[in-house]
């Protein structure tokens, strides 16, 4: 590529294993100026991926699954469960008598499992102190960057029904 | 005792200072750019894909502006280093 640089009076392999001790910072400052504005190129490509997910996003089927019956559950008391896969594990909490609520348990900032504390009725997560709400999946507090995913769920009969996930 | 500014200072030194300032703001860049990167992907996984294109956009000006300060770092480089050997 010689439109990058002027014409030179050396090769470019004698001007970075130059014999004079001087020039040596030349060559590992360039280099190192390589380096960072590859690293540059590597971001935007992530952000042009980004871009692309989002252009051409499609928005997920998920299926319909019995994941409780009314009454299995006590008030204040939780069930796990998996939705919409076998590997994405949620909890469901009954949080008054006729109220469910179901969320994702992987906690969005390292995806630790959540658990319920009924004492101070929120979804904590044991490895960092991240709290969530139970009633919206919202962060109290902690460093989780967004809010769990909520299962979306329907009182069909005496059956609780997930249909679909909600991600805010 | 005040120091002249007329003082012309030596093509290689000129040339490192060149170099230092071009690779400090190529770096400052790079920072904004992780920031950028990482608030794109933050919000691309909470669901709100607005803030992918303007987010690509500014990514991609700031890469172009590395790439020209790389080309001047290499120029500047490059002239110093000739002139270093016609001396």
């Amino acid at each position: 590529m010689r439109w990058l640089r002027p014409s030179s009076s050396e090769p470019l392999w004698k001007e970075e294993f130059s014999v004079r001790a001087g020039d040596e910072r030349y060559v590992t400052r360039r280099q190192l100026t390589k380096f960072l504005v590859l690293t540059s190129f590597g971001m935007f490509v992530g952000n042009l991926w980004i871009l692309l997910r989002s252009l051409f996003y499609e928005a997920p089927t998920y299926p319909q699954l019995i994941v409780a019956r009314f009454g299995e559950i006590p008030v204040g008391g939780v069930k796990l469960f998996t939705y919409p896969s076998k590997q994405d594990r949620c909890i469901l909490v009954r949080t008054a008598e006729n109220e469910h609520v179901g969320f994702s348990q992987k906690c969005t900032h390292l995806s630790c499992a959540v658990y319920y504390s009924r004492e101070s009725d929120r979804l904590e997560c044991p490895c960092h102190k991240g709290f969530f709400s139970v009633a919206d999946g919202s962060v109290l507090q902690g460093p989780p960057p967004r809010p769990l995913p909520k299962i979306v769920l329907e009182n069909r009969g005496d059956k609780i029904v997930a249909v679909a996930v909600k991600v805010s | 005792m005040t120091i002249s500014n007329n003082v012309e200072r030596p093509p290689k030194t000129r040339g490192l200072t060149a170099i230092a300032g071009a690779m400090s703001l190529i770096a400052v860049l790079l920072i904004v750019q992780i920031w950028l990167l990482s608030a794109a992907l933050q919000s691309f996984l909470a669901a709100k894909r607005g803030s992918a294109l303007p987010a690509a956009i500014f990514s991609g000006v700031m890469f172009l502006t590395c790439f020209g300060l790389y080309l001047f770092v290499d120029r500047v480089d490059s002239n110093v280093r000739d002139s270093s050997r016609e001396q």
